[in-house]
């Protein structure tokens, strides 16, 4: 392993390079991977949320979607999506599809018989019933799913350029870079990923914190 | 024969179990007139709260007829003539307490300054002015629950329907709860469905005490309660009161099967 010293210097070396990797590999790939991918999985729940039918039949689809190996899909959405960031956002979405579904449609099962009933009392719709009760009961699931799905965009775009990218992204560097012995470049991708992995979490966990503040795992620990 | 609130005649509900048939409710007949206060008490299993449901149209029966202010319980839902109070307070957490009570207004469609007085008002009603921006979990489980009762005051339905409200709560504030709820009744003039386990609960409350018995689910006896409405917590010490509470007692005694 190059000393921590020479890591810095790639840094210092290859900061525009290493934005340039950041840009392409997170905002375009794995970010817009991400918002489309859990978008789907929010949205497919709630279509589903009321048919049993349909709850029962998409889910193992689901599964089916997200045992398929990375390694086998993203050559193959490299053909259909070209060499650009769209093909990796193919590969995200496929991740983060199933994870932010299965979540979801747990979530919105989530509100008790009583909180049901009291709305059924109120003669409320079923989309108002939706909005006012099983949607914000949901969010605590939702945000596990949004969560859990932050670091797999991250991987999943830093894989899908080993099969085929433009001349950056973190994912291409790091093997083209490993092929050259540039070990220190490598570090510091391996650095940047981290780094962007954790401050997206982070981000994630302190919107979750705003808007499930009334949950009992969160309220406790603020109050303290 | 609209003049009623509620009106039961043979009404009955059963549902198979792998037993065989259960007969949850059996032969009901009650006639509720519009401003009672009616107590409904018995053991568990006796039917009390599946009644309060079929009249909330949240339980279906098998048989027999029910009427509430002289429609079927489901248009009576529509036309949102009740308010129901669940075993407990059953506030949303992720609403303050003031938006607890307008959630009936929001789904009922009333507009913003309309919503916000009634919010006011009933959350006045129930001594919890002050309290619009706390929520649910900042609060003890006494004023959940009047938060409860102002959410099913606050758009006015004529029939309030209560399932045990008060029966988690300790007894120095249900005896508070009690006093405040028999106030509201006699300002509101509201028609009232209480299910409850305690004796001296019902006797203070009821206009009119129906004692059920389990197994069937069915009515045993309905007892007069002739105490004056003005009705003091120390009307419990008084002789009359402790006559009615024996009467009360002894029915439920003749319904028997209370081992549980």
């Amino acid at each position: 392993m190059p000393a921590p010293s020479v890591i810095i210097g790639a840094f210092a070396g290859n900061g525009a390079m290493l934005w340039g990797d950041l840009v392409q590999t997170f905002f375009k790939g794995a970010l817009s991977g991400y918002v489309i991918g859990c978008s789907a999985g929010i949205l497919t729940a709630i279509l589903i949320h009321r048919s049993l039918f349909l709850r029962r039949g998409l889910l193992p689809v689901g599964n089916f979607l997200a045992a398929l190996p990375i390694v086998g899909t993203a050559p193959i959405f490299v053909m259909w999506f070209g060499f650009g960031w769209q093909s990796k956002a193919a590969v995200v979405i496929a991740m983060v599809y199933f994870p932010m579904l299965i979540n979801m449609v747990e979530g919105l099962s989530s509100s008790d018989a009583m909180q049901r009933d009291l709305m059924k009392t109120y003669a409320a719709s079923y989309w108002q019933t939706m909005f006012k009760l099983t949607l914000p009961a949901a969010m605590p699931f939702a945000f596990n799913g949004l969560k859990i799905c932050t670091t797999l965009s991250l991987i999943g775009a830093i894989v899908a350029e080993f099969f085929g990218s433009p001349t950056l992204g973190i994912g291409f560097r790091i093997s083209t870079e490993v092929g050259r012995l540039a070990l220190d470049v490598v570090w510091a991708e391996i650095i940047v990923a981290a780094v962007t992995g954790t401050v997206f979490y982070g981000l994630v966990a302190a919107s979750e914190r705003g808007v499930t503040f009334w949950h009992p795992s969160i309220r406790g620990r603020s109050a303290s | 024969m609209s003049e009623h609130a509620i009106s039961a005649v043979d009404l009955g509900l059963e549902f198979p179990t792998r037993d065989g048939k259960i007969e949850a409710l059996q032969q009901i007949n009650l006639e509720v007139e519009s401003g009672e206060f009616i107590a409904l008490i018995g053991p568990s299993g006796c039917g009390k709260t599946t009644f309060l449901r079929i009249v909330a149209a949240l339980e279906k029966p098998t048989s027999g007829v029910i009427r509430v202010n002289g429609l079927s319980p489901e248009e009576a839902r529509k036309a949102r003539s009740y308010g129901y109070v669940f075993q407990a307070a059953g506030l949303y957490p992720w609403r303050s307490i003031a938006a607890n009570v307008r959630l009936p207004l929001e789904v009922m469609g009333f507009d913003r300054r309309e919503r916000d007085d009634r919010v006011r008002h009933a959350l006045d009603l129930v001594g919890l002015s002050g309290f619009e921006k706390q929520f649910p979990w900042q609060l003890s489980g006494g004023m959940q629950q009047r938060a409860s009762i102002a959410r099913a005051l606050c758009f006015d339905a004529d029939i309030l329907l209560m399932d045990e409200p008060f029966g988690a709560l300790d007894e120095i504030v249900r005896d508070h709860l009690n006093e405040q709820l028999l106030a509201l009744w006699q300002k509101t003039g509201k028609t009232v469905g209480f299910v409850t386990h305690s004796i001296p609960e019902a006797v203070y409350l009821a206009s009119r005490i129906v004692v059920m018995s389990p197994r069937p689910g069915r009515i045993t006896a309905v007892i007069e309660n002739d105490l004056p409405t003005e009705r003091p917590l120390e009307i419990r010490d008084s002789s009359e009161f402790i006559a009615i509470a024996q009467k009360v007692r002894h029915a439920l005694r003749a319904g028997g099967d209370a081992h549980d």
